[in-house]
């Protein structure tokens, strides 16, 4: 067998285990209900309740509702990618899933990357839905820039993924993952703009806000859908969040466990 | 050939020293039980074998292996059944089976597996809807589905009815006929006394006791001869039953009486098992 053909027949099963794997995620995401509508519709829901609340006015100069759904953008984001995907782990692992797993010949790293994608593929469908309910009940419009958007959204993706491996691999139990998770999520989103403009908030609060990841992923999604600039136009907001993301990587480098905790 | 081969191995956590000193070796085809009470230090060293855990000494081969450097193909040959795991509550048993059979190179085929497990009847029901004797199933299902050579079924059946755990020692002793090698622990005497080829009984990190379940009855307890003599009851232990149980006879027709309520029995593993357990508490006495 030449080098080439050798290469092949090694990628190949790599290939067709990730593909397999990742159906799976997919079909375990979509079968268990709790997911289904906690991080799925959950954010869509709140977005339509919030969205109803105002009306008119206009900030950055667009009407309020084009930023209300950035922001929901933002929370459907570290919702999907951060507080479901934490939780799902610290679920998996108290439950013993991740150590069965283990003992197959399914690699670490292919788990991992198909847990991943299909945490991505949830989020882009929840993107997608946000603004095809916006357009329907607010009448805002879709991106204009797609490029820049799926650019920003997927290094929001990557960064707070890796915020939530690092958040389960703190958790001990999974009794309480859910309470926990939301107790870090929920007031980030409300400081971040996640939920709506937080212009008119007390200095105090808009300063902790300020060191927060997910206020960078709102300001970034704000200036591509907002105001059409490029992803690349904000290297700040980019560096923070990035930083936010390397952070949650080395610590679950460090600290990830594949086996139950809680004994 | 051996599937397995441990030798001097050792494990702590921390202060505690779960395996001190553990030696034996199963054949291939062999039904190997570890046999011994909680703590003994049994799912420690299973968890070493499956590549789990770092051992602190020691030498151990797995299929070949070492199981903390595994040869490519070292998990694609072995099917696993931990004690306490779940699995995705909302997928079928089928789509569970079809999940795992994903993992492996030339799996089996996932309906004949569900059959084999006698859970054909629940292929197309969600994991969360099976009982607990089901779901000891289901895990053995997705253990075998990769068709390994080597099957680790740590306490296969603790919490089981006795009609469950009697279908699942039917099972088991239907992988033994196709020819896998297992390594069973159990704390239950007569599952290692039913299944196992040879019983390994350990205490506190050690193996006590190594041998058939027949040579560990044998070995181990004298034989006891019960009979009541003017209405007490006489207890003879012996390890030469046969003359013992001549002289007594042949006297007693000599006297013209008749032995009653005579009983010659054997020690039960488990009678073994329990004096194995107490000579520590002796030696504690003592």
């Amino acid at each position: 067998m030449s080098a080439e053909a050798i290469r092949i027949a090694v990628r190949r099963p790599a290939r067709r285990l990730f593909v397999h794997q990742l159906r799976s995620e997919q079909l375990v995401f979509w079968r268990s209900r709790e997911a289904a509508f906690f991080i799925f519709l959950f954010p869509l829901v709140l977005f339509v309740l919030v969205g109803s609340l105002y009306s008119g006015n206009k900030y950055q100069g667009v009407p309020v509702k084009w930023a209300i759904l950035a922001g929901f953008i933002g929370y459907g984001c570290a919702n999907t990618t951060f507080a479901g995907l934490a939780i799902q782990l610290v679920l998996r692992r108290e439950s013993g899933v991740l150590k069965r797993l283990r003992s197959t010949p399914l690699p670490p790293a292919t788990y991992v990357a198909a847990l991943l994608a299909s945490t991505l593929i949830v989020f882009g469908l929840q993107a997608i839905a946000l603004f095809l309910v916006g357009r329907a009940l607010y009448g805002t419009p879709f991106p204009p820039d797609v490029g820049s958007l799926v650019a920003v959204l997927v290094i929001g993706a990557a960064a707070f993924a890796a915020l939530g491996t690092a958040t389960a691999s703190m958790i001990r139990s999974a009794e309480g993952s859910s309470a926990v998770v939301n107790f870090i999520l929920l007031p980030m989103a409300f400081l971040s703009g996640g939920f709506g403009p937080t212009k008119s908030y007390p200095a105090v609060l808009r300063a902790i806000g300020d060191v927060l990841p997910l206020k960078y992923l709102v300001k970034l999604v704000y200036a591509v859908y907002l105001h059409g600039h490029g992803f690349w136009t904000q290297p700040g907001a980019l560096a923070v969040l990035g930083a936010w993301g390397v952070a949650g990587l080395v610590f679950t480098i460090f600290r990830f466990q594949w086996e139950p905790r809680a004994r | 050939m051996l599937a397995i081969e441990v030798s001097g191995l050792r494990k702590a956590y921390g202060n505690l020293e779960a395996v001190r000193g553990v030696d034996f070796s199963i054949d291939e085809g062999e039904v190997f039980g570890l046999l011994g009470p909680n703590g003994a230090g049994k799912t420690t060293t299973v968890e070493i074998l499956e590549g789990y855990r770092k051992r602190d000494a020691g030498e151990v081969r797995v299929l070949g292996s070492d199981p903390e450097r595994p040869a490519a193909d070292f998990r694609e040959r072995i099917g696993v059944v931990l004690q306490q795991s779940e699995l995705w509550p909302n997928l079928t048993v089928r789509e569970t089976h079809a999940t795992f059979a994903g993992y492996y190179r030339a799996p089996r085929d996932v309906d004949e597996v569900i059959a084999l497990v006698g859970l054909r009847e629940k292929a197309n029901a969600r994991v969360k809807s099976l009982s607990g004797g089901q779901k000891r199933r289901l895990h053995l299902g997705i253990a075998l589905v990769g068709d390994p050579d080597l099957v680790f079924l740590d306490e296969p059946t603790t919490g089981f009815d006795p009609a469950a755990r009697r279908a699942a020692w039917e099972m088991i002793r239907s992988l033994r006929s196709l020819g896998k090698t297992i390594l069973l622990t159990t704390h239950y005497l007569d599952e290692a006394e039913q299944l196992a080829d040879r019983v390994a009984v350990m205490r506190e990190g050690r193996i006590v006791r190594v041998g058939t379940p027949r040579e560990l009855t044998t070995a181990d307890l004298q034989t006891e001869i019960r009979y009541r003599q003017d209405g007490e009851e006489v207890l003879v232990r012996t390890d030469e039953p046969t003359r013992v149980l001549a002289e007594l006879t042949s006297a007693a027709v000599a006297r013209g009486e008749e032995l009653e309520g005579l009983q010659v029995r054997r020690p039960s593993l488990e009678e073994v098992y329990l004096a194995l357990t107490a000579e520590e508490e002796e030696e504690v006495e003592a």
